[in-house]
């Protein structure tokens, strides 16, 4: 029999037997509906995390020191590589090199100081640090009152705790935490002082050149003014975008561009001072930025091989893709549970198809049918159950999905978080559900049809 | 066996085991079938004559001696190759009639035309046709259950037809009709016999209608053949 043929029995003869047919389909639809489930559950939290991940820029970030200034992180960092003396220096030439690199997104200079910020006439010290436009994507910044900054505007963004030190808040144990909101609406808008020492090319005169060199060249390289700048608040956070540094993280950020325009004496600019003549600017930590988080081993390597030290948080990615790994597979098992059980039901529903039709069959032999033809025509039966079981499956699936993260987001709203989507249908899986659901069908076909083929007509004709 | 040999029949046996008992069906028949020829098998329930015209349709296979049915010795026949012996070579219709009861008669006359790979815009007119030359060109459209016995067993006949085979087997044909249908059926069948030169055996217990139609009467008792005669009075 022609393919089209072997079809168009197959689906006729299930609207033959209408009930049982939609029964056994809607069998295999929960159990394609709880595979779809159960993965896509799977998915959405390994995107959710994933998402959580790179936005918290932990794991995209490679962190790159001289070997000038620190030891590398690691004893083997140490012991291979230029020697720190030999070592290239980590100024605005390097930064552009790795910039450069394939897979970098980008690559920033470090720009931290400690400082005074005055507001409202009254000193506050802290760290101030710059921060990329790029950053604007960070988690930290989610649930920030207010607006991200505009790249090089005098503005700046302050984190919760230190708009809790200007507004003269003193938190006491057991106080409930403020209120986020509650503590930018008196900022927001309001400028502050920024009293930072600048560091500016000096003017070689005759009488300074006459010194001793190593003063002279400290002399040459710059001078150091103090400086004031006013800027104004433009919003107040609540999660603290520098956690990775933990205590020495700041409390108030910069737009990277006007963070670098100020010049602010670095530490590393001390120690230039003593031993580079030229007076060169150089940076004692550039971050760079890889496009996704798998390249980062490839650019830290890169990035070494140009003779600086790099740090990176890549073991942990490892074992945080193992665990969804393990996780997939385990919904993976329980949700085809549900679509075993489904199988059977074909099996079920086939065998008792023969039963029935036992003299169709012997009729159809009698006729001219070949076993093939038979047993064709009772895989096709199993194929479309599995088909329109697999159809109907995937929307179930992706409905109970909706459903769920619709309930997951008014409960993540009454608990003050943002909504997410942890229910995730990616396509592949609307595919392989749909596949997987005509192959599991189709191996419960195996037996049915081989047996259906095996009938005897003679037997099969006598039947009544 | 000549070249002008439909079915040929030498020593044939089919014998079946029931527990300690052994039944012979068929029990060492021969007999030569020219082509062409309209042959009644004849005896009393439990003769054999079902399991014999089985033997010759492929439907069941000798436990001895060999059928050959168009120069093709049916033991040397794949599952497959009996297949297409059914569809191709013999035609068969039965005293229950057999039509597939969720199909209506046009679908039910297709179907051989489906196994055979006919091209689906063909067959359709193929099944009228055959169906108009039984008579049944109004009651396409109708199923098995809203036809009458005679035009049940004829929409079978234009299904048994339908690709032309050389041989048609009919068990008890007019076994579940009365007399005035019967005859209708026996004249049909006699037709193809006589215009289309279509070999035709016929299983039946009513040896007036064998008697009435059939050139030769087989009789078979207990498996065995009793008797093999010429009816010179077919066609009266």
């Amino acid at each position: 029999m022609k393919f089209y043929d072997v079809t168009e029995l197959a689906f006729r003869n299930l609207r033959e037997s209408l009930l049982r047919n939609s029964l056994t389909t809607v069998g295999i639809s929960v159990g394609v509906a709880s595979l779809v489930a159960m993965l896509s559950l799977g998915v959405g939290l390994q995107q959710l995390a994933g998402k959580k991940l790179e936005k918290s820029g932990l794991f995209d970030t490679v962190i790159v020191t001289s070997r000038r200034d620190l030891h590398g992180y690691e004893r083997e960092q140490e012991r291979n590589g230029p020697a720190p003396a030999d070592s290239p220096v980590l100024d605005e030439a390097a930064r552009a090199k790795m910039e450069q690199l394939p897979d970098v997104k980008e690559a920033y200079p470090d720009i931290r100081f400690v400082t005074e910020l005055r507001y409202e006439d009254k000193p506050h010290l802290t760290t101030v640090a710059g921060l990329p436009e790029s950053a604007k994507t960070n988690d930290a910044f989610d649930g920030m009152q207010g607006n991200f900054f505009a790249n090089d505007a005098a503005q700046a963004i302050i984190l919760k705790s230190f708009a809790e030190e200007l507004l003269g808040r003193v938190p006491k144990h057991g106080d409930a935490e403020p209120n986020v909101a509650e503590l930018a609406k008196p900022l927001l808008g309001k400028t502050m002082v920024l009293r930072y020492a600048q560091r500016a090319p000096a003017q070689a005169s005759p009488s300074q050149s006459s010194a001793t060199d190593e003063i002279s060249a400290m002399e040459a390289a710059y001078s150091v003014i103090s400086k004031e700048l006013t800027v104004t608040i433009s919003g107040v956070t609540e999660l603290n975008p520098d956690a990775m540094r933990g205590q020495s993280g700041a409390r108030v950020y910069l737009p990277l561009k006007l963070a670098e325009s100020l010049h602010v004496i670095q530490p590393s600019d001390l120690r230039n001072a003593a031993s580079d003549k030229t007076g060169t600017a150089t940076y004692s930590t550039v971050s760079v930025r890889v496009a996704s988080a798998a390249r980062v081993p490839q650019v830290e390597a890169a990035i070494k091989k140009l003779g600086f030290n790099t740090f990176s948080i890549t073991d942990a990615t490892k074992s945080v893709r193992q665990f969804f790994a393990v996780l997939d597979l385990f919904l993976g098992i329980f949700g085809s549970l549900a679509l075993a059980v489904a199988s059977i039901g074909i099996v079920n529903t086939l065998v008792m198809a023969i039963l029935e039709r036992r003299r169709e069959i012997g009729i159809m032999k009698a006729i001219g049918a070949s076993d093939r033809d038979v047993k064709g025509l009772f895989f096709a039966e199993a194929g479309a159950m599995g088909l329109l079981g697999g159809l109907l499956g995937v929307a179930l699936g992706w409905t109970i999905g909706q459903l769920i993260n619709l309930g997951t987001n008014v409960y993540l709203r009454r608990h003050d978080y943002p909504p997410e989507k942890v229910w995730l249908v990616p396509w592949w899986l609307v595919g392989g559900a749909i596949v997987f659901s005509i192959m599991v069908s189709l191996l419960s076909g195996l037996y049915p049809a081989s047996r259906a083929a095996r009938l005897d007509p003679v037997q099969a004709l006598r039947y009544e | 066996m000549s070249a002008q040999t439909a079915i040929c029949l030498e020593a044939v046996a089919r014998h079946y085991q029931m527990g300690d008992a052994l039944i012979r069906a068929v029990d060492g028949v021969s007999l030569e079938i020219p082509t062409g020829q309209f042959v009644a098998l004849l005896g009393s329930s439990g003769s054999g004559k079902s399991s014999l015209l089985n033997l010759m349709a492929g439907l069941d296979h000798a436990t001895g001696g060999k059928v050959t049915v168009e120069n093709q010795d049916l033991a040397a026949l794949s599952r497959e190759g009996l297949a297409k012996h059914r569809l191709k070579t013999v035609g068969m219709v039965f005293q229950s009639f057999n039509l597939i009861p969720s199909m209506n008669l046009l679908e039910n006359v297709e179907l051989p035309l489906r196994f055979a790979e006919v091209d689906r815009d063909k067959r359709e007119g193929m099944a009228r046709l055959s169906l108009e030359r039984v008579g049944l060109g109004a009651r396409v459209k109708h199923r098995p259950s809203e036809l009458s016995g005679g035009e049940q067993q004829r929409a079978s006949l234009a299904r048994a037809l339908i690709n032309k085979p050389r041989i048609l087997l009919a068990d008890e044909p007019t076994g579940n009709l009365d007399s005035r249908t019967g005859t209708e059926i026996m004249t049909l069948i006699s037709e193809f016999n006589s215009s289309l030169g279509m070999t035709i055996v016929m299983v039946t217990h009513e040896r007036a209608i064998a008697e009435r139609y059939a050139q030769r009467l087989v009789f078979l008792a207990d498996g065995k053949l009793a008797g093999d005669t010429t009816n010179s009075g077919a066609g009266n």
